[in-house]
């Protein structure tokens, strides 16, 4: 029996996380199949053949897939779903919206955010924010298990796997596209990135300002607390933690962030962390590698300064 | 309209929680609970629904112990008209929830369904779109915002690189971020007052679904503590220290 990946992309090219979501799907040892679903997705289905451990490649297109509405993209999982005992997805908002769909359908039970597999269906995840990991084991037919990606390595090219297509089923119809606002930024992907610099609410209107020009030197995506992108000072896609994004950088830089445990449970699998806070109490120094004690008004020019 | 909002009792999110000495599961016996923060906003916007004369009724549904309780009067003293619990000892998987919400709604008839996007307990975010798939109704994931235009609802949601509006024809499933609003405050008065309501009580058995847990929980443990980190005193020592760590050019 083939394991089932559902894959990511932006329409041009495959994203990162479906690349972890290979590797973690290799841990079941079977045949891995990718499902690219998508409006024209030739491109990306090239690209999927190629990441090694691929087997197989199964386009599903249609006009109305353009958007990827998960009531669209689990349709099309559950009609293939039948030749499959595992179906894995990252644990991005598309699989988030997905997977738990497709397990309702399917009428199993499903595993999110899955950290480790340590045996077929024996896994564990974060629960409690992170603060607990919990060993779980499913004694559901079908395996339905989003992956945090960031947990596991990036599958490299290296296959040549066949690419073969089915049709896609009706549109669900009762759910219709409207709009989309993408934060454009010319930062590398927060979930991947290898530095990471997030500011708290503290930074205020300067938020982009003093974080800018550190993260381009540092070649670093740019990340936020919640209180931060509450007060407005930063968009919402850049929230790190339990209820944002998920990030293990080699670097994390917190300027000006408390260290909230919501926050923390979105760093913890950081390699190195540097809390910058002027209040040495703060509870982030007790999580960071590398503390100093600072205004942030000074030292972020500083740092800026230093890494000319 | 008629809304229905899922609430789940949690433990308080302020509390770190522990691991019991044996590893079986987390210690919650003792530790303060409340409304699940992402419920207690879903909650509010049904309450803004109504109060814009969107809304005519709003019910707030929880599936747990008798303990529950505390939670459906926490919704009654923000406003909600009525409480049911469905009692269920022991614990429960997503699809568990949304087979027995989906049960009561049948009962019910929402024209619209609101949930918090996560349980802070299992984390899992799965029971909206369960719910959604089990009813064959459109999913508003981590709605921002929401506007009712007739029979449709648009959602602003939140989504990996930015936000995405969809339009659901209802009955819809809305799960509720942390930006759709800020919940108020509860006056003493009307926390007295929600203790007198009553609060409908079905048996999960009741229900004639079948919500076994197909997932054994085999152990938990705490993350592998840090080591202990250092304090630098300025930022030139800062930077030195992460060039012999390599994570600086
Ligand atoms: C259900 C739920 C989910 C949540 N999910 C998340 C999440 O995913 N991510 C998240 O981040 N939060 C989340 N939160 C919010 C979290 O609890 C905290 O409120 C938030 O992380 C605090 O953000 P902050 O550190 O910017 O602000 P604060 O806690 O206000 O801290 C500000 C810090 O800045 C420091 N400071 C101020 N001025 C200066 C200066 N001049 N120089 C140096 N330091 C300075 C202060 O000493 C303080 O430590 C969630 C909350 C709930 C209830
Ligand atoms: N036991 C429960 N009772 C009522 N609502 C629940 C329960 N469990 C989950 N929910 C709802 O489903 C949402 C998502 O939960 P989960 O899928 O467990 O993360 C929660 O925010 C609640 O709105």
């Amino acid at each position: 029996m083939s394991v089932l990946i559902l894959a990511e992309h932006d329409g041009q090219h495959i994203k990162q996380s479906t690349r972890q979501a290979v590797t973690a799907a290799a841990a079941w040892q079977q045949p891995l199949h990718l499902l690219v679903v998508g409006a024209d997705v030739s491109a990306v289905a090239a690209q999927a053949a190629a990441i090694a451990g691929v087997a197989k490649v199964i386009r599903v297109e249609a006009p109305h897939l353009a958007h990827l509405l998960a009531e669209d993209v689990a349709a099309a999982l559950q009609q293939l779903a039948g030749d499959y005992k595992v179906i894995v997805a990252a644990h991005s908002t598309l699989g988030k919206g997905v997977l738990p769909r497709v397990a309702a359908l399917l009428d199993v039970g499903m595993v999110s955010d899955v950290v480790e597999i340590q045996a077929p269906a024996t896994y564990v995840r974060p629960i409690y924010a992170g603060n607990v990991l919990a060993t779980v084991q499913s004694s559901d037919a079908v395996q339905v298990v989003s992956v945090r990606a960031t947990s596991f390595e990036a599958a490299t090219d290296g296959a040549s796997a066949e690419v073969t297509s089915a049709a896609a089923p009706a549109a669900f119809g009762k759910v219709r596209w409207v709009s989309e606002q993408r934060n454009l930024s010319d930062r590398p992907e927060l979930a991947t990135a290898n530095v990471v610099i997030s500011g708290g609410r503290s930074l205020g209107e300067q938020f982009n300002a003093l974080l800018e020009p550190v993260a381009h030197k540092l070649n670093a995506a740019i990340g936020a607390t919640r209180a931060c992108v509450d007060a407005g000072f930063a968009p919402n896609d850049l929230q790190v933690g339990q209820t944002g994004t998920v990030v293990a950088p080699e670097l994390y830089i917190a300027v000006g962030i408390s260290g909230a445990m919501q926050h923390l449970a979105g760093i913890k699998d950081s390699k190195v962390i540097v809390a910058i806070n002027h209040d040495p109490d703060a509870p982030i120094f007790k999580h960071a590698d590398y503390g100093l004690v600072a205004d942030l008004f000074k030292a972020l020019p500083e740092l800026n300064a230093a890494l000319s | 309209m008629k809304i229905m909002v899922a609430v789940k009792h949690v433990v308080d999110y302020n509390i770190v929680p522990r691991v019991k000495q044996d590893g079986s599961d987390v210690e919650i016996s003792g530790v303060k609970m409340g409304i699940n923060p992402f419920d207690e906003i879903a909650v509010e916007e049904a309450l803004r629904l109504k109060e814009k004369g969107i809304a005519t009724e709003i019910v707030a549904v929880s599936i747990g112990a008798e303990n529950s309780k505390d939670t459906l009067r926490h919704a009654l003293a923000m406003g909600v008209d009525r409480a049911v619990l469905v009692q269920v000892e022991g614990k429960l998987q997503p699809l568990g929830v949304a087979k027995l919400l989906k049960a009561v709604a049948g009962r019910e008839q929402p024209d619209l369904i609101l949930l918090g996007k996560q349980a802070i307990d299992d984390d899992a975010g799965q029971a909206g779109q369960m719910l959604a798939a089990l009813l064959g109704v459109g999913q508003g994931l981590f709605a921002s915002e929401i506007k009712v235009n007739g029979n449709e609802i648009e959602v602003n949601r939140e989504v990996d690189g930015g936000t995405e509006t969809v339009a659901l024809q209802l009955p819809a499933i809305v799960t509720a971020d942390l930006r759709l609003n800020e919940p108020r405050f509860i006056k003493l008065p009307n926390m007295m007052m929600a203790k007198k309501k009553p609060i409908d009580v079905i048996a999960g058995t009741e229900l004639g679904v079948d919500f076994a847990s197909h997932l054994s929980l085999l152990n938990v443990a705490e993350p592998a503590p840090r080591k202990p980190g250092v304090m630098v005193n300025s930022v030139a020592e800062l930077v030195e220290k992460l060039r012999i760590e390599k994570v600086l050019a």
